[in-house]
């Protein structure tokens, strides 16, 4: 690593006219190639994307939104006790998954299931996952929506916010330093960035030179909370240059400029380990979750105006007008997902919970003798009151 | 008196708390306008108005380092954390800053106005995350107040004390009953003890010693042994910290067996405290070894959340070893 010296205040430029900076004097612009009528801005150049895969990104956003609306239905029914719906940011999520190698690590919030959907989790996982089932990876310890899988290079979600972004920026050191050119993708909300690890992480990435994309989904809401009073100034790009590293602002819902602009910070961060602040403007189009409304902090009137900028029409108007896709095809497509989903959600509904041995699995690298005892007298316990135990006691008898 | 679920008379605290001193504020993530996720501070932003109420951005650190400060400068804040288990990030807060600030001045400054709320337990579908008792990694330091309430008429009088209280105060509250344990409370102004337990149940037989929701659980573990004839006398502690020794003792002297219940993992939750006080205390009087009802040494599960949990029928099997021991 090449020594570089702190900044010296005797070689720093002298004024005699007072200057105050101003906390807005970072306007950064927003990166936009199609608008929402799906035509392509004048003059702008498009990412070189062929049929195959701006099919497979468009048909990944059908699925999610299925999976997404679906889901939250099954929420609504007491079939799963949580759900957490992408809609409006799908192509935040798809188009900068698309934009990396398979070997790059995802680091997830909680609103990425459409990258995850890109690398190939299937929807038995997302389902077998939703029903903290015996056949989640995950071994049904989390709550719905915490996905992760080692053989697709997801780390595995944490509810806690903001904790992925430090660690993103000590996974990708770990990157360079096996010197194999992968790079992490850390993604996180606006409000998320208020968190005290989103500091840590930014500034331990640009000081140490990692190659690790920092991927701001700014949705406008932090829950309940309006990014007017989550920060005050130009959002959250800017603050990169505080740290010293590069930064690009670009419309969430555009998937094309989200493309682009991942392929050029992932190439930044592989090739010249910089580390990247990706800022991408979108709308939560949901609620936070299955436990909240929206109606109780904004109007229905924002709501139908933002619904207008939302990324998959246009995205389906350019795929149509470019022959790749007929209206009709695509609604065949959606419905098609819809009857795997559904399909999907009865199979995992009838697997049971994991044995109640995993219990105390996974604590340890191997269950010490104390959480041994503790899982026999669970079990005599069990078997005891196999009434008041339905979902295990079958399995102690 | 009227009718209040235990969110209900949080609420009611906070406004009594507001209307009597206005150097009382309420703040954290999403409290303002919207009311919180749980829904505890509705109406105090439209009735106080945005200085007094308001969301925050998401930092956990700064919302109690920004809380601290304001205490410091002669202020009642209420600062809510969302969840019990996102304290962390304010914990430097919390055990350096809060804990030490009288301490380390000599008196200089102190932080005494400052209350943190926040929800706390399992039995929710909350998963590692949403259910986790974290009271234990704050009883060990010195210089906080911890309480946990068990129902809404102790809620609404203890976090009167709290905020008013000279000493900074954790103020826990069971999330589990925020809507499901509903009774009379008092409308106007009322303070209960902080420090101080009750003797829920009185009996003869075994003392079961509890806090916040599981009081709840034991009050169901002791009607399965009064159905064998056991007359257990309940204790709720109600301050984790200070704890109320002597009323326990004094219930252990007279049963010669204790339990505690509790619902964090078994290793090093606050009922170890316990069992090492009364032993000290009361080992002459013991007819059987303290004994510990908790939860499995792991995260918090979801899918084996039934079974993790320290519930009834673990209380009364403890209950039962207790005296057949």
């Amino acid at each position: 690593m090449a020594k570089q010296m702190a900044k010296d205040p005797q070689k720093t430029a002298v004024v005699t006219d007072l200057q105050v900076i101003s906390g807005n004097a970072l306007n950064i612009p927003m990166y936009q190639l199609l608008k929402e009528d799906g035509t392509v801005h004048k003059g702008a150049e498009l990412p070189e994307i062929d049929k195959e895969l701006a099919l497979k990104m468009f048909s990944t956003m059908q699925f999610i939104r299925v999976l997404d609306e679906r889901m939250i239905a099954a929420q609504r029914q007491g079939r799963i006790s949580f759900y957490l719906s992408s809609l409006g940011e799908e192509s935040a999520a798809i188009g900068s998954a698309a934009a990396l190698k398979f070997e790059d690590m995802i680091m997830g919030q909680y609103r990425e299931q459409g990258s995850l959907a890109f690398r190939g989790f299937t929807i038995e996982q997302f389902m077998n996952q939703l029903f903290s089932n015996a056949k989640d990876l995950g071994k049904g310890r989390q709550m719905p929506v915490h996905y992760g899988s080692a053989a697709l290079n997801f780390m595995t979600i944490s509810s806690p916010l903001g904790t992925q972004i430090p660690q993103a920026a000590g996974y990708a050191f770990g990157q360079k330093q096996s010197g194999d050119k992968t790079c992490t993708l850390c993604y996180f909300g606006e409000g998320a960035a208020s968190e005290g690890d989103f500091h840590a992480g930014m500034n331990m990435a640009a000081v140490l030179k990692v190659p690790v994309i920092f991927f701001c989904r700014n949705n406008g809401y932090a829950i309940s909370t309006p990014a007017a009073e989550q920060f005050a100034g130009d959002g959250i790009a800017p603050r990169a240059v505080g740290y010293g590293m590069k930064a690009i602002r670009v419309d969430g819902n555009d998937i094309f400029a989200v493309y682009k602009a991942t392929q050029e910070a992932r190439r930044l961060a592989v090739e010249e380990n910089e580390p990247v602040l990706i800022e991408a403007m979108s709308y939560r189009m949901a609620g936070h979750s299955t436990s909240d409304d929206p109606t109780g902090y904004r109007s229905r009137e924002e709501e139908e105006e933002r619904r207008i900028r939302e990324p998959m029409i246009r995205f389906r108007k350019w795929l149509v007008a470019q022959g790749w896709i007929s209206d009709e095809e695509a609604d065949k497509q959606q419905q098609q997902h819809k009857e795997t989903v559904l399909a999907a959600l009865k199979e995992a509904e009838k697997v049971p919970v994991p044995h109640i041995d995993e219990i105390i699995n996974d604590v340890y690298a191997e269950p010490t003798d104390a959480l041994k005892e503790q899982l026999a007298e669970l079990k005599q316990h069990i078997a005891k009151y196999p009434d008041a135990y339905p979902n295990t006691s079958g399995g102690v008898k | 008196m009227a009718k209040m679920n235990l969110l209900q008379a949080i609420n009611s605290a906070l406004d009594v708390a507001m209307a009597k001193n206005d150097k009382v504020s309420v703040f954290g993530e999403d409290v303002g306008h919207f009311g919180g996720v749980f829904r505890a501070t509705s109406g105090l932003q439209e009735k106080y108005g945005r200085n007094r109420c308001f969301n925050t951005p998401l930092v956990e650190q700064g919302i109690i380092g920004f809380a601290n400060g304001l205490a410091a400068q002669g202020s009642f804040p209420v600062a809510e954390i969302q969840f019990g288990d996102y304290i962390f990030p304010a914990f430097d807060q919390i055990v350096n800053e809060t804990a030490k600030f009288r301490y380390r001045s000599g008196n200089e400054f102190n932080v005494g106005g400052l209350t943190i709320r926040t929800p706390y337990g399992g039995g929710i579908h909350g998963g590692h995350y949403h259910s986790q008792s974290p009271e234990a990694y704050f009883a060990h330091t010195p210089g906080l107040k911890i309480v946990m309430p068990r129902n809404p008429y102790q809620a609404k009088g203890l976090l009167l004390s709290a905020i008013f209280d000279p000493n900074p105060v954790i103020f826990m509250e069971p999330k589990r009953l925020y809507r499901a344990a509903v009774g009379e409370v008092p409308e106007e102004e009322y303070t209960l003890p902080l420090g101080k337990a009750e003797v829920v149940q009185e009996g003869t037989d075994v003392t079961v010693v509890g806090w916040g929701a599981q009081v709840e659980v034991i009050e169901r573990a002791a009607e399965l042994a009064k159905k064998d004839g056991v007359s257990v006398e309940i204790v709720d502690l109600r301050s984790i910290l200070p704890w109320d020794v002597e009323t326990v003792a004094k219930s252990v002297m007279k049963t010669g067996r204790v339990v505690v219940s509790q619902e964090a993992p078994h290793t090093m939750a606050f009922g170890s405290e316990v069992a090492a006080t009364i032993q000290e205390q009361c080992f002459l009087y013991l007819e059987s070894p303290v004994m510990r009802a908790s939860g499995i040494d792991t995260p918090y599960p979801l899918a084996h959340e039934k079974e993790y949990f320290s519930d009834h029928l673990k209380t009364y099997e403890a209950i039962k070893r207790s005296l057949n021991y």
